[in-house]
């Protein structure tokens, strides 16, 4: 295995593929508190040098975390389907980025070659891409999944109503969904945060939207976004849940910190396939983002973004409706500023397709950062035009609970109107009967939610 | 829109969620979107000068049911019912977007007063974060003291008291400014009406709450409690927290922290904390502990 360069007259050595992978990686305040980021920009082109030259091979036979130490990478090598990395396992990390990017290659050969691929490659080939060679490359997946719509067609673009409210106010909460559903936005799912984590909370919560969808007749999915054990909990005393939701990390000391492991996510998704109220089989939403694991302070001496690949191979698993990045809901010392951030969700959604999940973005940022309201758009038009299945909705992009900032349920019309993309075709049928969309356009009636009265 | 006055009992209701360690984002109960803006704007000298409104903007001209548009705009601090401009937000509610987002950025960023902390008059300690950026981007920075003020607390702060009161901006400097001079003396006049001693209380510049383990080390204090402030909201960027300890040492974890936040006039109004914390405190020293297990002593007896 080659792990050493000279360029620019320079040598540069490293010990191991881990070291290659987290310095061949873009500028990240996070790993840079975790003291595992490139000291030089030589350097980091160093490592991507090497990077570029080592096999598929070498990066499966060296895993960031040992199989036998960590279950996220017992998961991902599990699913891997051995035939398929045979036939590819010599190429190189820089074949690998020519192959995608070759215009012979499309969905049909990017999917077969994606199940021969551990997480650890596809976050290595993403490093020794820019920000067009990812656009271009994302462009190229689209991952469908079924709950009670189908999200992932061609040419439309859902959204998540996340409609919060500080105190979990039931009657506050039906507000900001019925303002939400009047511009558009709550066709991948009509997802609460609650602010109170307790069984007969999420059981309301769950409730009051069930009835509300059914009532509108509204071809979508509710979820409240609870620990997994609380949703199991409910879910097993009758609570109505279409979607499950959980939080996942890229190491198994994360997601223990997180409280979850394959055993409680493997318990989910079969008690919703028995008892949830969708149709399925996607029954599960998940949210990830890069750094958890560095805050939590259980990344294993692993870059963020390498990390967060595995996140999405070890999601996969599970077969999910939507899996959203939320990648910028940290801070400062994990995604520095705007630039960070952009970078962070344009690899986020590459490497999520290439894992083989029907993925959203949530380019979203904290008022501790050096990023804005123009950043978060910047990154919302570039995911989009490199398609992601969904986005968030908040009014007014103001998370009033969680005190952050997510793309707006304007911003999710502009979106839509700005790349010519409908919502999901049931969802779109309901907005037709309902005066608030007419030929992909919303009306007059758009934005009044008093509409539902 | 008008303020909804939250009812004691809810009020009463945050405290103990609180106090079940449940100190998620700052705002539990939070009904009133913009507390800040209560108080009453500066008068200027030029007559064409624009008193920009910081009211949720009323933005659909003729709602299908006006009644229930206005009922909605009650129920939540969510910015709803205002309308658009084809896609986007119109320009009153975009710009009072880029206002709050603004004042929040600022908090974090501006510093206390130098004008201010005269006034407070407490000794000013400084912590490994030489400036604003370290302090942000490397967490251990804020966790520990300059050597030069561990030099200072260990020779003048007096020691072996039950109680250390740690001051420090965080990540707010709004909210020291708009809490500190109501909430510090209400707390240090319930703490002397229940005869607990207590120690010089010290401003830490951009400290962290784990700070509070090594004061207490050296200060040799029963209970060491931060008042802190929080990452700031759009809704408000003037919210505090407060962590108290009973004696750290290397083995306190996070949930041996009681944690109570939400800390400003629009949630938990300061003189009213200061009062609540120092009840705490004794409750704490009582029990010899705090965190969960104080939350599960409690609820035991």
């Amino acid at each position: 295995m080659k792990l050493s360069c000279v360029i620019k007259n320079q040598h540069f050595q490293f010990s191991s593929v881990k070291e290659v992978l987290a310095k061949a990686s873009e500028p990240k305040s996070g790993d840079a508190m975790a003291k595992i980021g490139a000291e030089s920009a030589l350097e980091r082109v160093a490592a991507k040098v090497v990077l570029s030259e080592l096999t598929l091979e070498d990066i499966y036979e060296h895993p960031v975390i040992p199989y036998e130490q960590d279950e996220v990478t017992r998961v991902i090598y599990d699913d891997l389907n051995q035939s398929i990395y045979r036939e590819i396992k010599h190429w190189t990390v820089g074949q690998l980025r020519e192959y995608i990017l070759s215009s012979k290659t499309g969905q049909p050969e990017l999917t077969r070659i994606s199940r021969g691929l551990t997480s650890e490659m596809i976050a290595a080939v993403a490093k020794l891409m820019s920000s067009i060679d990812l656009v271009l490359a994302s462009q190229k997946i689209r991952h469908q999944a079924f709950c009670n719509t189908l999200i992932g067609e061609p040419g439309r673009l859902a959204f998540r109503c996340q409609p919060n409210h500080p105190s979990d106010d039931p009657e506050g909460i039906l507000a900001s969904i019925k303002e939400g559903l009047s511009y558009g936005s709550g066709d991948a799912v009509i997802g609460i945060n609650p602010n109170i984590d307790t069984v007969d909370n999420v059981k309301r919560l769950l409730t009051i939207t069930h009835d509300f969808i059914q009532k509108w007749e509204i071809p979508t999915q509710n979820c409240v976004l609870a620990h997994i054990t609380t949703q199991i909990k409910a879910l097993e005393q009758g609570a109505p849940i279409a979607l499950m939701f959980q939080s996942l990390a890229g190491t198994q000391k994360a997601n223990e910190a997180f409280g979850v492991s394959k055993e409680i996510l493997d318990e989910g998704r079969a008690l919703m396939l028995q008892k949830g109220t969708s149709t399925g089989p996607n029954v599960m939403y998940f949210e990830t983002g890069q750094g958890s694991e560095v805050s939590l302070d259980a990344h294993e001496g692993v870059d963020m973004q390498t990390l967060e690949s595995r996140t999405y191979g070890y999601a996969r698993h599970w077969q999910p409706f939507m899996v959203n990045n939320v990648s910028g809901f940290i801070g400062p010392e994990i995604l520095y500023d705007g630039r960070q951030v952009i970078r962070a969700d344009l690899e986020d959604l590459f490497m999520g397709k290439m894992n083989g999940l029907p993925m959203g973005i949530a380019p979203t940022y904290t008022n501790h950062m050096y990023a804005d309201q123009n950043d978060q758009e910047i990154a919302g038009i570039l995911t989009a035009v490199a398609g992601a299945n969904f986005y968030m909705g908040l009014p007014a992009g103001d998370d009033v609970m969680l005190n952050y900032q997510d793309t707006s349920y304007h911003d999710d019309a502009s979106l839509r109107e700005m790349l010519g993309l409908r919502p999901l075709r049931e969802f779109e049928k309901w907005l037709e009967k309902m005066g608030i969309m007419e030929d992909g356009k919303l009306t007059d009636r758009a934005g009044d939610l008093s509409i539902f009265d | 829109m008008k303020d909804v006055n939250r009812p004691e009992v809810e009020h009463i209701v945050s405290l103990v969620l609180k106090e079940l360690g449940h100190d998620k984002p700052a705002s539990a109960l939070r009904q009133d979107h913009h507390p800040e803006r209560l108080s009453e704007p500066p008068e200027s000298t030029d007559p064409d000068c624009i008193y920009f409104s910081e009211e949720k903007e009323w933005g659909i001209e003729h709602p299908h049911n006006e009644q229930v548009l206005a009922r909605a705009r009650s129920l939540t601090p969510a910015r709803i019912g205002i309308g658009r401009a084809g896609t986007r937000m119109k320009t009153k509610s975009y710009l009072q977007f880029r206002l709050d987002q603004a004042a929040a950025h600022d908090a974090v960023f501006k510093e206390v007063s130098p004008r201010f902390l005269e006034e407070l008059g407490l000794p000013i300690l400084h912590t490994q974060a030489e400036t604003m950026e370290q302090y942000l981007m490397d967490l251990d920075s804020g966790r520990r003291l300059s050597e030069e003020s561990e030099k200072w607390l260990k020779a003048h702060a007096p020691k072996g008291k039950q109680v250390q009161i740690i001051v420090s901006d965080g990540l707010s400097s709004s909210a020291i400014e708009a809490n500190i001079k109501d909430l510090l003396p209400a707390l240090i006049q319930g703490l002397e009406l229940k005869k607990i001693s207590l120690g010089q209380p010290v401003f830490i510049k951009r400290g962290r709450v784990w700070v509070q383990d090594q004061v207490a080390a050296i200060v040799n204090c029963d209970v060491v409690i931060s008042l802190i402030g929080e990452r700031p909201g759009l809704a408000t960027a003037e919210s505090l927290s407060a962590y108290l300890i009973y004696r750290p040492n290397q083995n306190s974890v996070e949930s041996d922290r009681t944690v109570i936040a939400n800390i400003h006039k629009g949630g938990l109004p300061p003189v009213e904390a200061g009062a609540y914390l120092a009840d705490l405190i004794e409750d704490i020293l009582r029990l010899k502990v705090s965190g969960v297990k104080y939350t599960q002593l409690r609820e035991g007896k």
